[in-house]
C-alpha cells in the first residue's frame, strides 16, 4: 500500500470502498438534426451491464456510440427509454459515473496534482489530508507520483492520458467510461496502457464502458464486446470473450477472436453499403 | 546579467546621442534642453515634492478608475459571453464604444461632472471598461467545452463551475485585456489631466500641461520619462510575473 496509509483511517476507508454499479439501459434512442436531415443516432438500444463488468462497444465512426455513452454518463438526454444504474435512473451529469475523454481534457492552469484533486475537492466528508492522500495514491496507481507537479504541457500524450484516468478514478466512481481514450497515442505507447489498465481493473475493480473503433483493443480488454450498426445505431452483434487475463494484444488466440469482429463489423458496413444504394 | 548590460549599453547610447544633437544646436535650447537640464528639473521637483505629489496624485486616480472599470467590466463580460441578450446590446456596446478614442470622453466628463476628481474617474472606467468586457467575454467564449463537460461529471455546477473553470480556463485572456484596459486608463488620464485643470490635486498630466504654458521644455520632458519609467514599472511588476506564470503552466511562447 502507499506510505499514507498507515496515517490516516479515513483515506485508507476511502480506497477500500469498491462498489461497481449496475447498468440497466433499456430502448434508448436519440437523434439530431444536421444539415442533411435528421439522423438516428440510437434507435432503441438495450444493453445490460453487469457489477464489475468490461464491456466495449466497437463500431465504425457515426455508429452512435459515443451518443450512448454521454447518454449514461448524463451529459446528453435520450429522446426515449431510460438508463438505470442500480435501478436509479439517470438524469444528469454524476461522479458515480465518470468520463475518460478521447483528448485528455486535462485543466491547463492546474498542474498533475492539482488536476486529480479537482474531483477530489467536490467530494464531500474527506478532510482535504484525505483528498491529497487519495490523489497521490491514484497517482502511484498510474505511475506518475514523480510528476506531481509537472505541467500538463509538459507531459507527452501518453503521460497525459494516464493523469486523465488517475483524475476519473480518484473520485471512486462506480462506473468508468471511456471515450476511445487510446485512439491518438502511438502504438508502443498504446501497448503498455493495455497492460496497465488490465491491472487497474484488478486492482480498483470498475463497471467499465469502453467505446472504441479498434478491433484488437476490444478483443483484448472486454469481457463482452458489442458490435454496433450505424443508421441507425443498433447493437448488432455480440462477443463473449473469455480468454484468461491479462491479456496480450499480440497473442494468437486474440487474434482469433479480433478476425471474427472483424469480419462481423465488414458484413455490416457492406450491408450499409447496399442500404445505401 | 548579460541582457541587463546590453538594455544599460542601449539606453546611455540613446541619452548620448541625445547630449550629442543638443551640442550640434540644430534646435534652440529653449526647445530641446540637455539631459542634464532635465535630470536638474527632476532633481529639483523630486526635492520640493511636486513630483512625488503629482505621481500620488496621479497614481490614485488611475488605481481608483481602473479598479472601478475591472469591477464593473469582469461581470459584464461574463454575462455577454453567456446570454444572447447581453451580447446584442452591452456586447454590442462595448465593442463600439472599445473603438473610441477615450480622449474623446473629456468633453463629456467636463460638462457633465465639471472640474472634478469624478470627471478624471469617469474619463478613465471609461477607457477601461470596454477592453475589459470584450477580452472576458472573448476568453470566456473561447473555453473549450469539453472542459465543462468534464467538470460536470465530476460534480461541479454553478458558481464552481465559474470559479473554477470557466475563470480559470479564460485567464490567459483576461489577463491580456486586463493589460491593455490598463494601457487604455492610462492614456485616457494622461488626455484629462492636460485637459482638465482641476483644484482638488495637480497630476503628472498637469505638470506636463504646465511646462508647456511656461514652455519649460526641460519639465516637458522629464515629466514624459516618468511617465514612461511609471509604465515599465507597473508592467514590470504587476504584468509580468502573471504573464510569465501563464507561460509557464500553458506552455506558451517562452520570451
Amino acid at each position: 500500500m502507499h506510505r499514507a496509509g498507515r496515517h490516516l483511517s479515513s483515506a485508507t476507508e476511502e480506497l477500500q470502498v469498491i462498489a461497481p454499479s449496475k447498468l440497466a439501459i433499456d430502448k434508448v434512442s436519440k437523434s439530431f438534426q444536421t444539415a442533411s436531415g435528421t439522423v438516428l443516432a440510437l434507435d432503441r438500444v438495450s444493453l445490460n451491464v453487469a457489477e464489475g463488468e468490461f464491456v466495449c462497444l466497437v463500431g465504425a465512426s457515426g455508429c452512435g456510440k459515443t451518443t450512448l455513452l454521454n447518454i449514461i454518463a448524463g451529459l446528453e438526454r435520450p429522446d426515449g427509454g431510460t438508463v438505470l444504474a442500480d435501478g436509479k435512473p439517470v438524469t444528469g451529469p454524476g461522479r458515480e459515473r465518470l468520463v475518460m475523454f478521447q483528448e485528455p481534457a486535462l485543466f491547463p492552469w492546474l498542474d498533475v496534482f492539482g488536476n486529480v484533486l479537482f474531483g477530489l475537492k467536490l467530494k464531500p466528508n474527506l478532510t482535504n489530508k484525505d483528498r491529497r492522500d487519495v490523489a497521490k495514491y491514484y497517482l502511484e496507481l498510474v505511475g506518475l507520483s514523480r510528476f506531481e507537479r509537472a505541467n500538463i504541457h509538459e507531459l507527452s500524450g501518453g503521460m497525459k492520458q494516464r493523469v486523465s484516468l488517475a483524475r476519473a478514478l480518484a473520485p471512486n466512481p462506480r462506473v468508468l467510461l471511456m471515450d476511445e481514450p487510446f485512439a491518438a497515442l502511438d502504438a508502443l505507447t498504446r501497448e503498455q496502457l493495455y497492460g496497465d489498465i488490465q491491472e487497474i481493473w484488478k486492482a480498483r475493480r470498475k463497471t467499465i464502458v469502453f467505446v472504441t473503433h479498434n478491433v484488437r483493443e476490444a478483443a483484448c480488454l472486454g469481457d463482452r464486446v458489442l458490435l454496433f450498426s450505424p443508421h441507425p445505431g443498433r447493437i448488432q452483434e455480440e462477443f463473449i470473450v473469455s480468454l484468461p487475463r491479462p491479456r496480450d494484444i499480440n497473442s494468437v488466440d486474440l487474434a482469433a477472436y479480433a478476425t471474427r469482429i472483424t469480419k462481423a463489423l465488414k458484413s455490416v458496413g457492406q450491408a450499409e453499403a447496399i442500404a445505401a444504394k | 546579467m548579460k541582457r541587463f548590460l546590453l538594455a544599460a549599453a542601449f539606453f546611455g547610447l540613446l541619452v548620448l546621442l541625445w547630449e550629442a544633437v543638443y551640442r550640434a544646436k540644430i534646435w534652440s535650447p529653449v526647445l530641446l534642453p540637455s539631459p542634464g537640464q532635465v535630470v536638474k528639473y527632476l532633481e529639483g521637483a523630486a526635492a520640493d515634492g511636486t513630483l512625488w505629489n503629482a505621481t500620488v496624485i496621479t497614481m490614485r486616480r488611475l488605481l481608483v478608475g481602473y479598479v472601478i472599470g475591472l469591477v464593473l467590466g469582469l461581470p459584464l463580460g461574463l454575462l455577454t459571453a453567456r446570454s444572447t441578450v447581453f451580447r446584442d446590446t452591452i456586447g454590442t456596446l462595448a465593442l463600439g464604444l472599445q473603438t473610441l478614442p477615450s480622449v474623446c470622453w473629456v468633453p463629456l466628463a467636463l460638462l457633465w461632472f465639471g472640474q472634478t476628481e469624478a470627471a478624471m474617474l469617469f474619463v478613465v472606467v471609461m477607457g477601461t471598461l470596454w477592453s475589459v468586457v470584450i477580452a472576458t467575454e472573448t476568453g470566456v467564449r473561447n473555453v473549450p467545452p469539453i472542459y465543462r463537460r468534464a467538470a460536470l461529471t465530476m460534480g461541479s455546477r454553478r458558481l464552481h463551475m465559474w470559479f473554477k473553470v470557466i475563470l480559470p480556463a479564460a485567464l490567459p485572456f483576461i489577463v491580456s485585456g486586463m493589460k491593455q484596459g490598463w494601457a487604455f486608463a492610462w492614456r485616457s488620464l494622461m488626455a484629462a489631466e492636460i485637459f482638465v485643470t482641476i483644484l482638488t490635486g495637480f497630476g503628472l498630466g498637469q505638470l506636463l500641461h504646465y511646462g508647456r504654458e511656461l514652455s519649460a521644455m526641460e519639465q516637458v520632458i522629464g515629466i514624459m520619462i516618468v511617465i514612461v519609467v511609471i509604465g515599465l514599472l507597473a508592467d514590470k511588476i504587476f504584468f509580468s510575473p502573471v504573464e510569465k506564470f501563464l507561460h509557464r503552466r500553458w506552455g506558451t511562447s517562452q520570451a
